[in-house]
């Protein structure tokens, strides 16, 4: 008895977690907001169904074998049972496994078809521990933000600077790794606006846990705004952000990362042309505020132990002006 | 009777002292130093998870540093797999084998005995990275390049990489024991199709590891050769390949899989129907099952590649071959339901946790063709849903069955009861806090939350289900220690065992408990597959001398044919011999100097296995003096 009461919290806890698929700001594969997430959504209930119903099948007859009456005298035959292990073991399982193989082959089909023409190309390249995110029609370059237009298809080229990376966004598509020595190509597609989280799905490091990054979806005509913004170079600054322009090309700064319209050009690092306009700093690991941007570049190791980044030696007034140039560089 | 007794007893005995626990060549000895030395693995390793658990119970926690978070989930997974279920299920078999099939030990008793050697020294040296703070910090997988000097310098990975090669040579020489063994050594009359399905298991399992490990073993020469000697296997940079790592990696790890599980399966087959009362139903599917998933095995490992990009055609061919690996299990499952139904279930802790196995292992069996699914696998592959389900199929599948055969077997080892309220309680702890430690996994996974992060942020929905995962692993670990109180206590003040207290079949519960130096008095003649329950009189027959040869004239035992068991010859069995340590002992030599890369140390152990090696093959005159 109290072995199926236990069975039932398992599914009664089951069936809680999964119905409501949880709290909004969850990445779950469970809310897709995408076709191919979407597609793999439903064979998951598919399947989810099935495995249930086995479930209750075989736990139905374990049970049963485990409690039924028996008899005092009811003698215990040595042979027999052939024929049900067969039906139940090998002819069972086999009219639902290759039902189960044709669904999957068909959205397997449907995940592996060739993008539509109209599609925008994006590259990601994964690395030690945050992503670099390339438009090539436009050279805009950015990092660990992803805008997309909604509706479109986007056609990702994936692949790495250093160690294996597996790019993933679990409300939008499957994931794909980034291999070093190869470009693997996977479709993203985002049905409505909204910012969908994702992160790296391979062991990569140190910080392998704090490799995340944002897909923005906006409407096209939004997102073709931003893409125009992003491929202009900085304007001229004033006052702070001008002494923190200085600060920036004089330090240690400038040999890991670009800004586009200076003469900072060196791609090891994240491009900063339009930093103050994301979200995140450190790969989605703190909010990108003043006191977090100017914390993230006293002591990188503090927010994230293991990042590559060295700390900035820079004097209290010379980073507060820092702070506010690339807090501008919207 | 008595005579026949004491004559064997001083053929057999080994000499008491301390010599005799370095050169014990005795099967059961062996055994159990395989069964005591990979439990004490399984407990650090249990640590090393709990650690994790404390880490994750809540978002944003620093206890342990991301380095040595990766420290702990390797070498968590590492211990688990190569240090605790592979040894623990070749102790079994090393203890029980030869007296389920009515040999007096196993084949090559003291290769055994440097089997066992092996793998104590290479577990030594892998978790003596740990205790420096050196343990590798690359997962069990070690994938490349993240291994290759460049990402991983320092020794941590190096002693992956060797100590893998290391215990490799113990699981090798471990399964050809086996092979032979059971080709060759069992009592006359057990023809193939009379075998004890865990004899069954034990062998399949022995196949799968001659085949799969040398994969294996060469992915990790490769790999050293790239770290120690400037070559570039893996490495893109100079035209290598790190998909080659996956490869070779999965070749021998999807079966791996199979090789942990099968013996584990192959102890359910034996203990269920001794609890059901009733022989197992459908014997041949049974082993036709174990036998086909010990090959199809071999087919799956690109399943654990669907997210690297592979064309599609190969993706839908091993998605099939996948698929079709589930059935094979379904028909033992089947088969061990019906055999309850059809018999009269006994409700022993033994068989309690066979239960616990059952319900855990389906539910691993359930989500495990869903990865078979390639656009499911490509969506959660690599997310705690994984971890969820190969706990399910591996602690499930092996660790619930090697609880039911440690309270089934240890009165036969210790000759003693274990309690059977602690032993419940043990079954009720370990069952709850294992479901309520891997089922919220799941759904872990399925929220999106990856696999190997040392921390992640609130707000993600995943909170709540780790804190319950964190507190479900301290109920597991109570279970865990209760078992050890109770096996402390069984050891002190434990009733006597009997020879049989279980009413069994098979022919361990023929003889005493603990069983003599000997085995057996006489080696049976076999006539079914449940001698014990066919044959009442054995036990005193065996005891008398009168049921089959006796051999009382040195170390010896009875050589059958392959597939019908018939006597063929009288086998010569050697003595203690100090050389399987000596030569254990030059290994490791040989594999610490080339883990500093000190080619004179290297040297020196090979001077020292050369002299173990020399004196082992000299000692063969030695073979009837004990």
């Amino acid at each position: 008895m109290r072995r199926s009461r236990a069975l039932l919290l398992v599914v009664a806890a089951a069936a809680a977690a999964l119905l409501p698929a949880c709290s909004s700001g969850s990445p779950s594969t469970l809310q897709p907001r995408g076709p191919a997430a979407q597609r793999i959504d439903g064979l998951w209930w598919f399947m989810f169904w099935i495995a249930l119903g086995v479930f209750a099948v075989v736990i139905g007859m374990l049970l049963f074998g485990l409690f039924r009456r028996r008899k005092s005298g009811e003698s215990v035959a040595r042979g027999g049972g052939e024929r049900a292990v067969v039906l139940l073991g090998i002819v069972a399982p086999a009219i639902i496994l290759t039902t189960l193989f044709v669904v999957s082959l068909r959205d397997l089909n449907a995940l592996s078809a060739p993008a539509k023409s109209d599609a925008m190309t994006v590259s990601v390249i994964g690395h030690d521990w945050w992503w670099e995110v390339r438009y090539p029609q436009r050279h805009v370059v950015t990092a660990n933000e992803i805008h997309i237009p909604t509706g479109t298809q986007v056609l990702l080229h994936l692949s790495t600077g250093d160690v294996i990376h597996s790019f993933w966004v679990p409300q939008l598509s499957e994931k794909t790794d980034m291999i070093p020595g190869k470009t693997n190509r996977m479709l993203l597609e985002a049905d409505r606006p909204g910012i969908y989280r994702g992160q790296c799905a391979e062991f990569c490091g140190l910080e392998h846990a704090r490799m995340s990054f944002l897909v923005i979806a906006e409407p096209p005509s939004q997102f073709q705004t931003w893409l125009a913004g992003e491929s202009q170079p900085i304007g001229s600054v004033t006052g702070a952000a001008a002494q923190g322009k200085r600060v920036f090309l004089t330090s240690t700064c400038v040999s890991c990362h670009t800004i586009q319209g200076t003469n900072a050009d060196a791609t090891d690092g994240p491009d900063l042309t339009h930093f103050g306009s994301r979200r995140t700093i450190a790969a989605n690991s703190v909010a990108n505020t003043p006191g977090n941007l100017a914390a993230w570049i006293e002591d990188p190791q503090g927010i994230k132990p293991g990042a590559l980044m060295p700390p900035a030696v820079v004097e209290p007034r010379q980073l507060q002006a820092l702070v506010t140039f690339l807090e501008g560089l919207k | 009777m008595v005579a026949i007794a004491e004559r064997l007893t001083s053929i057999w005995e080994e000499t008491p002292g301390l010599a005799s626990w370095l050169t014990t060549v005795d099967h059961k000895r062996i055994g159990k130093r395989y069964i005591a030395t990979a439990f004490v693995f399984f407990v650090l390793a249990g640590l090393e998870a709990m650690a994790m658990r404390i880490q994750l119970a809540r978002p944003g926690q620093a206890v342990f540093t991301p380095n040595a978070f990766n420290q702990l989930f390797t070498m968590h997974g590492v211990s688990m797999i190569f240090l605790f279920a592979t040894p623990i299920l070749s102790g079994f078999g090393n203890y029980f084998v030869p007296l389920m099939i009515g040999a007096r030990d196993m084949a090559f008793p003291r290769l055994n005995a440097f089997g066992y050697w092996v793998f104590f020294f290479a577990g030594l040296f892998m978790s003596f990275s740990l205790v420096i703070g050196k343990a590798p910090t690359d997962g069990w997988f070690n994938y490349v390049p993240f291994a290759l000097t460049h990402y991983s310098p320092g020794l941590n990975i190096d002693f992956y990489g060797l100590g893998i090669i290391f215990v490799g040579i113990s699981s090798t020489t471990g399964a050809i024991n086996f092979i032979v063994t059971i080709f060759k050594m069992r009592a006359p009359g057990m023809s193939i199709n009379r075998m004890p399905l865990f004899v069954w298991a034990v062998l399949t399992t022995a196949f799968a590891i001659v085949f799969a490990l040398p994969s294996l073993t060469v992915a990790n020469v490769l790999l050293e050769l790239d770290r120690k000697a400037g070559f570039h296997f893996y490495d893109v940079a100079h035209g290598g390949d790190p998909i080659l790592w996956q490869h070779l990696f999965w070749i021998f790890g999807h079966p791996d899989v199979y090789i942990i599980v099968l013996p584990a399966l192959g102890i359910v087959s034996t203990i269920l129907p001794v609890f059901s009362r009733r022989p197992i139903v459908a014997y041949p599917y049974v082993v036709l099952g174990t036998v086909a998933i010990g090959i199809v095995g071999f087919g799956v490992w690109v399943h654990h590649m669907f997210a690297t990009g592979l064309p599609q055609l190969g993706l839908s061919f091993f998605s099939a071959a996948s698929m079709m690996v589930v059935i094979p299990s379904g028909i033992q499952m089947f088969a061990w339901v019906i055999t309850i139904i059809k018999g009269r279930p006994v409700f022993t802790v033994p068989f309690l946790f066979i239960i616990g196995f059952i319900v855990t292992f389906l539910i691993g069996g359930l989500t495990g063709p869903m990865f078979a699914a390639v656009p499911f696998d490509q969506q959660i592959t690599d997310s705690y849903f994984v971890v969820a389900h190969f706990h399910y199929v591996l602690f499930g599948g092996a660790v619930f069955p090697i609880f039911a055969a440690l309270y089934y077997w240890l009165p036969k080892m210790t000759g003693r009861l274990t309690n059977e309220r602690l032993g419940k309680l043990s079954f009720w702890l370990i069952f709850v806090g294992f479901q309520v430690t891997f089922f919220p996994m799941h759904i872990m996974g399925l929220l999106g939350m990856p696999r190997r992060i040392y921390t992640y942020q609130s707000g993600l929905g995943w909170d709540v289900w780790n804190m319950t995962s964190s507190i479900g692993s301290f109920v597991l670990a109570a279970g865990v220690l209760a078992f050890i109180i109770d096996y402390y206590l069984s050891l002190r003040r434990g009733l006597p065992a009997g020879d049989d207290p279980w009413a069994a079949d098979t022919l361990e519960w023929a003889i005493s408990s603990p069983p003599p130096a000997y085995n057996f008095e006489s080696i049976p003649q076999v006539s079914s597959r449940e001698p014990l329950w066919d044959q009442p009189d054995l036990p005193q027959q065996i005891r008398r001398g009168t049921a089959g040869p006796v051999l009382a004239e040195g170390h010896e035992t009875v050589g059958t044919s392959v597939l019908d068991a018939d006597s063929e010859d009288v086998l010569e069995m050697p003595g203690e011999s100090p050389w399987p340590l000596t030569s254990a002992v030059g290994l490791l030599i040989i594999f610490c100097a080339l883990l500093i890369s000190h080619l004179l140390l290297a040297a020196a152990g090979l001077v020292v296995m050369s002299i173990g090696i020399s004196g082992w093959l000299w000692d063969t005159g030695d073979v009837n003096s004990g």
